[in-house]
């Protein structure tokens, strides 16, 4: 099924697709559910064991009868105590089940997100996101382990109660069953509202998540311009949205439960009228029209309880439809299965015809000829929207070409197996975004497996020893949230280093825009020269002196290769890059 | 654990004191339906006289009685449904008001909470308090009506039993302790493991939020395995704590369940053995079933509040965390004005240490003239941003003072501070909201006071790239705008309301050459303000009246460029580095 499928799909459909997706929710139900019917047997037992105890050995005809009253007792005690292991045992399983089965569907859920193409992550809000992952999940746990023994314990009981009253008489079984067939349409028709209300509510939840999310992330802003009022006024309004629609929400709630009840007495009443009406020529004894009357109560209690965990289980399914319809976002980016290894050492760069276009359509590369040897040092220059961005993305696929293909090392790149890929092509964001551990951890991330010495090795091949050295615990410095210690310019720095662990043979580097301050610059610099031996360099520029130092120079306008040549060529050649040549310059000779 | 019980307890005092009348309108339902419970039984049984017995065993019946008496049983029926529906309405709404209650309070606490202390928590802490703590603190909430509702029965019952046999009562009695020890047990043992699922469910959420915060970066290293990994590490000991939680359910719950079916079996054998006795007739002790299963009703009732206890207090103890910490306002909420024209910026003495690190600034002493614009040069980690927040009121200095207009900025008014100071950072928070909500902010803007910021700022030069304009929404934290875009919209921001003050934390750093050295130019001849501009670019440094060298927290030296180019070697090395960066 695709996403839009599930969007529109029934609740059953929902829970069906739920479960053919999570074999270890539906691993071992035969004997849950068993053992969760053997739970139901002993509770609707037990009250009738009682009944039967109260009518045959006490107000029996022939007086009290002490030898049943002790052999029945000391019966329903043990059926007690088996209903307990029953009971105790179902709920151990179906937690067992239901937490391995969420733990692997919430592992799922994230690792899909992780792969979904970088346009999806900008379409998406991250705080609804990490909803799918967290609170979702949460939910159906919630749902399963409560709801869900609810589900089959009750159903169970009212089989079971439905089954006795059968015995007892089939006719008013049926002026039963005919009074409660009410039921499923009250429910539907509250349901409706229900679904809305809940739909609504989770909404509003999740505003109000958005809202504490952007007041204490840009909290420093906040206090900056003394906005505390308007960040109050907007937090306090998100949490009376939540207040006001979960009251609405509560009200179906409170409506469902009492529901049963009234239909309940109802099917009281329709006894008692059919039974005074045609007991007698029916052959019904008044004993047995007294049980029957015992059985519809007992009948009342599991319906009210479904009613109860209906709430619950709306829910949960809008949680876990949410869960699907992400499982089912089509990952545009399709790993080989058994891809091609990329050869060692500086890597070839070609492409052919390559194009590409969003899935809104705009075209933003056209028809690309490219064709760079190995250990290449290339600047692409070019104004923003240019397309330049988008040629580095493709590199290192985080989108595929539309049109034409793109080799890297003579392989296609969607044929290079991924693990080879992130191995040997490298791309040094201008955000060098920071883990909140150490800064040596966050190094480590450049390649699995390194080691203590491999980091130290990186930090001695770039030439950053002094910038370590000058940290406060060194490698060891706790970094905060998102790296909240190091300026921008340090964070590259720890994204170079990054790189330089990889060893990558095709390494592209999108300059950051920001200006660091000149010592950190200089580092950058320096390192950057380090890092760039002996590999294929693409450098998406935004600095004079970098388009100045490659050996090409790529001139990218509109989505296509205006120019390329030497940067000496181009400024002599007057045309797009000249220009641009001359605001570097006019800027750099405003000091 | 008695201990828990209290706090539970204070802490259902406090939502019934708060929420006093729905939590009454709940409580009023909860005991209509408690009558209508007990005449209901009542009314069956005389239904079973009056119709079933001359119907079945005499064959004839009046109809008129058979519709008074389904009447009744109807009637009773429709007073209980109402009485369920108030019960349950009122105590969701009871709830919901509650939740509202803790979350204003985290809201205002947050609002007014100082930013060392926003500082030292992750956001992805502070926002599972408003959320799921929340929730659960307030679940135990909505058995809370139903369970006192349910002492009415309890006395009912127990009463009616003592009318029967002390014996009897016994058995009814002697099921209390039992549930409060069942309870006691269970609560002692899940209040560590229900703590940890609440701290693991709150990590599980840091990890995600993290690892789709820097979803690029990730996804260029090639490190989506190893994120899953760590998340399946966290998930995985989430499984288990809760499975341990499970398990000890898996005791408790069904021995809850238990109680009054085994109370009603052993009310059956001692009723057997008092009729043997001769003490008590049988209809006594059919009576005394039916009085027992009504009691059964409130036990389990008390003891679903008493289990929904537990994780309720352990979810307060999280949120008491933050609402109790010590800090309980903003320390820099000061009380006085400002002065009207000009201002000064005084540093003296100034020392600031974060807590977690060792002192950043040892004794600054600056003084910016009302109108100049000072660039304040420096190497990374020299104190550039600190003292630029010291400055704007963010921080409170360890030692010294500084000085607005003569005021030391802790003692200003808030609004006094704000509009007389315009701030922007080098990486700028914007809200996913229009371009035109990120500058105005709530405040009162005219057209024209926009106009003169978009311009100044040259916001106004990329509008017409944006979609709607000015009213393009812009992504989550802006991420739809390129960072120089997003520092331009930052500055329009910082100057509404014409500051007189004006610090520029690296704040055009991301913006194209020539475009910042327009916005300088604009800013020098519109603005007229007191300007301390942290500057890397020798263009920016060159449109300052003054220079001051910051080194390792100390400023060295001030004075115009070329003197300090002149006579302090460190800032020509520094400078120079730049330039040769700068040129190749």
């Amino acid at each position: 099924m695709t996403a839009s499928t599930f969007e529109s799909a029934g609740a059953i459909a929902i829970v069906r697709e739920g479960l053919r997706q999570s074999p270890r929710l539906r691993r071992g139900l035969g004997v849950t559910s068993t053992a969760a019917l053997a739970a139901a047997v002993g509770r609707v037992s037990v009250p009738l064991l009682v009944q039967q105890i109260i009518d045959r050995g006490i107000l029996a005809d022939g007086g009290f009868d002490g030898g049943f009253v002790t052999v029945a007792c000391a019966a329903a005690f043990l059926i007690v105590a088996l209903t307990w292991l029953a009971h105790s045992t179902t709920l151990r399983r179906l937690v067992t089940a239901s937490e391995a089965a969420l733990t692997e569907l919430r592992v799922r859920a994230f690792a899909h997100v992780h792969r979904l193409s970088v346009a999806d992550h900008v379409e998406r809000a991250t705080g609804a996101m990490v909803t799918r992952v967290t609170s979702d999940v949460d939910a159906l746990a919630r749902f399963f382990e409560w709801g869900g023994l609810a589900w089959i314990l009750n159903s169970g009981i009212i089989v079971l109660t439905l089954t006795v009253m059968l015995v007892y008489s089939w006719q008013l079984t049926v002026t039963v069953l005919v009074v409660f067939s009410v039921l499923p349409f009250l429910f539907r028709a509250i349901q409706r509202r229900q679904l809305d209300a809940h739909d609504r509510l989770r909404t509003d939840v999740a505003d109000q998540g958005i809202a504490f999310s952007e007041e204490l992330g840009g909290v420093a802003t906040v206090r900056a311009h003394a906005l505390n009022d308007r960040s109050r006024t907007r937090l306090l309004g998100a949490v009376r949205e939540v207040e006001s629609s979960r009251v609405r929400a509560n009200r179906y709630m409170a409506l469902s439960f009492p529901l049963s009840e009234l239909v309940g007495t109802a099917a009281l009443g329709a006894v008692v009228s059919v039974a005074a009406w045609r007991g007698e020529s029916w052959g019904l004894q008044l004993g047995e029209v007294v049980a029957f009357l015992f059985l519809v109560n007992l009948l009342l209690n599991p319906i009210a309880e479904l009613s109860e965990v209906l709430d619950q289980t709306q829910t949960a399914i809008a949680g876990w439809r949410k869960l699907l319809v992400l499982l089912a976002t089509p990952i545009e980016i399709v790993e080989p299965d058994d891809g091609r290894p990329l050869p060692d050492g500086p890597l070839a760069v070609s492409c052919l015809g390559l194009g590409f276009r969003y899935r809104t359509g705009e075209q933003v590369l056209h028809d690309l000829d490219l064709d760079l040897g190995p250990g290449a040092d290339v600047a692409v220059v070019g104004e923003t929207g240019s397309g330049k961005s988008t040629f580095a993305k493709l590199l290192v696929r985080l989108a595929d070409p539309t049109e034409g293909e793109l080799r890297i090392g003579g392989e296609l790149v969607s044929e290079v197996a991924p693990a080879e890929r992130r191995r040997a092509v490298r791309m040094v964001p201008q955000d060098g975004f920071l883990f909140a551990t150490t800064v040596r951890e966050n190094i480590r991330y450049g390649r699995d497996g390194s080691t203590d010495a491999d980091v130290e090795a990186a930090v001695d091949g770039l030439g950053l020893r002094w910038w370590v050295d000058r940290l406060p615990d060194g490698l060891d410095t706790e970094l905060g949230e998102h790296g909240g210690r190091l300026s921008v310019g340090e964070r590259q720095l720890v994204a170079l280093l990054r790189a330089q662990l990889a060893d990558p043979g095709l390494l592209i580097l999108d300059e950051a825009t920001s200006s660091v301050d000149p010592e950190t610059e200089r580092a950058i610099a320096a390192a950057l020269a380090q890092l760039a031996v002996g590999r294929t360099t693409i450098s998406i520029a935004h600095r004079l002196a970098t388009a100045e130092q490659a050996d090409v120079v790529l001139v990218f306008d509109q989505g296509r290769i205006v120019e390329r040549g030497s940067h000496d060529e181009l400024v002599a050649a007057g045309g797009v890059y000249a220009d641009l040549h001359q605001s570097w310059l006019g800027a750099v000779g405003a000091e | 654990m008695s201990s828990l019980y209290v706090r539970g307890a204070r802490v259902l005092w406090r939502t019934i004191r708060l929420h006093r009348v729905p939590f009454s309108l709940s409580l009023l339902g909860t005991m209509v339906f408690a009558a209508t419970s007990v005449l209901g039984t009542v009314a069956l049984g005389d239904v079973t006289d009056r119709i079933l017995i001359p119907a079945l065993e005499e064959g004839e019946v009046d109809t008129g009685t058979v519709v008074a008496g389904v009447a009744v049983l109807v009637g009773l029926s429709i007073a209980r449904t109402i009485g369920v529906v108030f019960r349950r309405f009122f105590a969701g709404m009871t709830a919901a008001r509650m939740q509202r209650t803790l979350r204003e309070e985290l809201a205002e606490r947050y609002v007014r909470m100082p930013l060392a202390d926003h500082r030292r928590q992750s956001t992805g802490k502070l926002l599972s308090h408003a959320d799921t703590d929340v929730e659960r603190a307030t679940e135990m909430l909505n058995p809370l009506p139903f369970s006192i509702g349910a002492i009415a029965f309890l006395v009912f019952s127990l009463l009616s039993l003592a009318l029967v046999d002390v014996w009897m009562l016994l058995v009814g009695v002697v099921a209390f302790p039992i549930v409060a020890l069942v309870n006691r047990v269970y609560v002692r043992n899940v209040v560590e493991p229900a703590a940890r699922v609440q701290a693991l469910t709150a990590d599980v959420a840091d990890i995600v939020h993290e690892s789709y915060t820097g979803a690029l970066v990730v996804k260029t290293l090639g490190r989506e395995e190893a994120e899953v990994g760590r998340l399946r590490d966290t998930a995985s000991s989430l499984e288990e704590a809760r499975r341990r939680v499970g398990s000890l359910r898996a005791r408790f719950e069904p021995t809850m369940q238990m109680i009054p079916n085994a109370g009603i079996v052993l009310l059956v054998a001692v009723g057997a053995w008092r009729i043997d006795a001769g003490a008590i007739s049988t209809g006594e002790l059919v009576q005394a079933v039916a009085l027992f299963q009504l009691l059964a009703f409130p036990l389990a009732i008390i003891g679903w509040l008493l289990q929904q206890m537990a994780s309720s207090v352990v979810a307060h103890d999280r949120l008491d965390d933050v609402l109790g910490a010590t800090t309980d306002v903003d320390p820099l909420v000061g009380s006085l004005g400002l002065s009207t024209g000009p201002l000064a910026i005084e540093i003296e003495a100034l020392r600031f240490g974060f807590d977690e690190g060792g002192e950043i600034l040892h004794g600054v002493d600056l003084v910016v003239r009302p109108g100049e614009v000072l660039a304040l040069v420096g190497s990374t980690g020299s104190g550039k941003s600190t003292l630029v927040q010291l400055v704007a009121g963010l921080e409170l200095p360890t030692a010294g003072v500084v000085r607005l207009g003569g005021v030391p900025v802790p003692d200003l008014l808030p609004d006094d501070r704000a509009s007389a100071v315009g701030l922007a950072f080098q990486v700028p928070f914007l809200f996913a909201a229009s371009v035109r909500d990120n500058v105005v902010l709530g405040r009162s803007v005219d057209d024209a006071e926009l106009g003169r910021v978009l311009a100044i700022s040259n916001v106004d030069r990329f509008l017409d790239d944006l979609p709607d304009g000015l009213d393009t929404v812009v992504g989550e934290r802006g991420v739809t705008l390129s960072g120089g875009q997003r520092q331009r919209v930052a500055l329009a921001r910082s100057l509404v309301g014409m500051p007189r003050v004006l610090l520029l934390d690296d704040a055009t750093s991301a913006i194209d050459p020539t475009v910042e050295t327009d916005i300088l130019l604009r800013l020098r001849a519109s603005l007229r303000a007191t300007t301390l501009v942290v500057a890397q670019r020798r263009s920016t440094i060159a449109l300052a009246d003054r220079v001051a060298f910051l080194q390792d927290g100390r400023i060295v030296a001030t004075g115009t460029h070329d003197e300090l180019l002149a006579t302090v070697p460190a800032y020509e090395a520094l400078v120079r580095a730049y330039e040769r960066e700068a040129v190749g």
